[in-house]
């Protein structure tokens, strides 16, 4: 009863507010709330790291090597006698950092290409539509390590590698918005009034198509993440000695023998932020595309 | 049929085309010398010159191309620089492996995968639908790396119930060998193929031939089995495609984590080394692998849904 009561109150609709949406979309559900908390863990983490951080995460010492978890050392140390912790905290640094700045960078080139193709067609679209589907019948970590595998590993290397990795799929995507945004009257209207093309462009096409690019876009930092431990896992990303979780695995592997303690921590770490982008990325989609809810 | 099945295997050969394309591209252009990738910045102009003339570098681009595809054309991609070995000589040793992997993998993730989305599917927001769900999400977010290097340390190292490395010689010690790997990469296939048999079961349970089914009487399995899955079955045959290609990038870290020889593990030694040859190989074999299971998909999807011949 007070249901029907609050919604009639509400009718003349007003559209709410961007944090009211925001708020929905990351406390609505318990699960979502759980995510947002990990998420705003690790940012601060990565954010105040020189300040958390116990020791220097490069500082080698060959007199503590492969201990086990101590009060000194919560999670030990590695086959260098680094303190695994500072390590660990140093290296959500770059976990988060390619995390975001791909998916944007993607989101951006992906968009253009997209548009290009789908608001002039011809021979522009038959080009980038074929390239597309090429691009988009293999894995993005395995397009990804195929291009690191040419490129080479290194903070710029491995940004462009996710960033081309990720191309197809906004582009698809932005393709798709744009063919259909075409046919609306308001963007008919504008080219028979004569608005110049690049002006249609910004002004009426792109902040039509955002919604879903939007949505793309959080669903794959947790994408991005996970490549990038992956690339740095097969000493093709972060190069060493600089920590990244994904190397940690890798140096933990290496010295099997020593301490499991490197590859638990960073294993753990990984899957809870990949974990919590995933199901906040579901969230926002959901709430942008009611389609696909579950 | 036949009509069909030809012209989609024609297509393959444009796309075919321009991987191998973009693959020289890549090679060639993008990262700047290969001669001096290499070798390093602190090569002599003669070994580089020397390296050039090996490597082919040393003719005008467009000559580079053709005998570029020439060579693939026969299956020859060059020599290692490191060992000499022909580069197709490697793969061939080491593609088996590479296969056995996935093959494995992809059975154990059909055998636990489908099964947990049909009894997820059947007990809709009950605990087995929410137990299926939890083991996807953490399928989906856990790498399998992260997996793999846990299996090790716990079964092979602390229990020795596996062997930690290599991969086997006879029957037995290959199945042996095999099993942990596949069970990591299969640990991530189910958590996908659950989901999916799930959402697409769901789906086809509401259909008026379902009603009908239970209302002549039929024993539930058989309403399951018979004439929900079987519909359910297109979307499924779709994601195992899926679920195979990313079984084949799996592969690459799961071959370094058991220390398994196999195309991933030369690719990755190959970037280690930089060698090129080597490097140009490997990404040639994956692409022309994924080029391959898109059409194999296709092919499929003819034969589960007839509906696509008529288009």
């Amino acid at each position: 009863m007070s249901l029907f009561t609050e919604e009639t109150l509400r009718v003349p609709a007003v559209e709410p507010g961007v944090f009211t949406k925001a708020r929905k979309i990351l406390f609505g559900r318990a699960e979502t709330v759980f995510a947002t908390v990990i998420i705003v863990v690790f940012v601060l983490v990565a954010l105040l790291a020189p300040w958390l951080a116990p020791y220097d995460p490069l500082a080698q010492s060959i007199i503590k090597i492969n201990r086990l978890p101590s009060q000194d050392n919560w999670l030990g140390t590695d086959q260098f006698g680094r303190d695994v912790l500072s390590r660990l905290i140093y290296g959500s640094r770059n976990s988060l950092l390619f995390g975001f700045i791909s998916p944007v960078l993607a989101a951006l080139f992906g968009t253009i290409l997209g548009v290009i193709a789908g608001y002039f067609g011809g021979i522009a679209d038959r080009l980038i539509s074929r390239l597309i589907d090429l691009l988009l019948a293999f894995p993005e970590l395995l397009l990804a390590i195929l291009i690191a595998a040419v490129l080479g590993g290194g903070f710029w290397n491995i940004i462009a590698v996710i960033t081309v990795a990720f191309i197809p799929g906004f582009a698809r995507v932005a393709r798709a918005q744009t063919l259909s945004i075409k046919q609306e009257p308001y963007v008919e209207a504008a080219i028979a009034v004569g608005v110049r093309t690049p002006v249609i462009i910004i002004r009426h096409v792109i902040p039509n198509i955002m919604a879903p690019i939007v949505a793309l876009m959080t669903l794959w930092v947790a994408s991005a993440i996970r490549i990038e431990a992956s690339l740095s896992f097969l000493g093709i990303g972060t190069r060493a000695p600089n920590p990244s979780w994904g190397n940690i695995i890798r140096d933990g592997l290496n010295s099997l023998f020593g301490s499991p303690w490197p590859i638990i921590g960073a294993g753990i770490a990984i899957t809870l932020v990949v974990l919590s982008f995933n199901l906040v990325g579901d969230a926002i989609r959901d709430a942008l595309d009611p389609s696909t809810a579950r | 049929m036949a009509r069909y099945i030809l012209l989609r295997m024609a297509d393959a050969i444009p796309t075919l085309w321009l991987v191998l394309t973009l693959v020289f591209i890549a090679m060639r252009i993008l990262p700047g010398d290969p001669a001096l990738a290499a070798l390093g910045d602190a090569a002599l102009p003669e070994q580089l010159a020397e390296f050039r003339e090996r490597m082919g570098l040393n003719v005008p681009l467009w000559q580079q191309y053709l005998n570029f595809l020439g060579g693939v054309l026969t299956l020859d991609f060059g020599r290692s620089l490191l060992s000499n070995t022909p580069v197709v000589t490697l793969i061939a040793q080491n593609l088996p492996y590479t296969i056995e992997l996935t093959v494995a993998a992809m059975l154990m993730g059909i055998i636990a995968g489908i099964p947990l989305g049909v009894l997820a599917g059947t007990n809709r927001n009950r605990i087995p639908d929410t137990g299926v769900r939890v083991f996807s999400l953490i399928g989906y977010a856990i790498p399998d790396f992260f997996l793999g290097a846990v299996l090790l340390i716990t079964f092979s190292l602390n229990l020795g119930w596996f062997p930690i490395n290599g991969a086997g010689t006879d029957l037995a010690s290959r199945i042996h060998h095999v099993f942990l790997p596949a069970l990591t990469l299969a640990f991530v296939k189910a958590a996908f193929l659950g989901r999916l048999t799930r959402t697409s079961l769901l789906e086809v349970l509401g259909r008026d031939y379902v009603r009908t089914a239970r209302a002549k009487g039929a024993r539930e399995s058989r309403v399951i089995y018979r004439h929900a899955l079987r519909n359910a079955l297109l979307p499924i045959s779709t994601g195992l495609g899926l679920s195979l290609l990313s079984t084949l990038s799996g592969s690459v870290a799961i071959e370094l984590v058991f220390n398994r020889p196999g195309i991933g593990r030369l690719l990755i030694d190959a970037i280690a080394q930089r060698d090129y040859a080597v490097i140009q190989g490997g990404v040639l074999v994956f692409a022309g692998f994924v080029v391959l299971i898109n059409l194999l998909m296709d092919l499929v999807y003819v034969v589960v849904d007839p509906r696509v011949r008529v288009k």
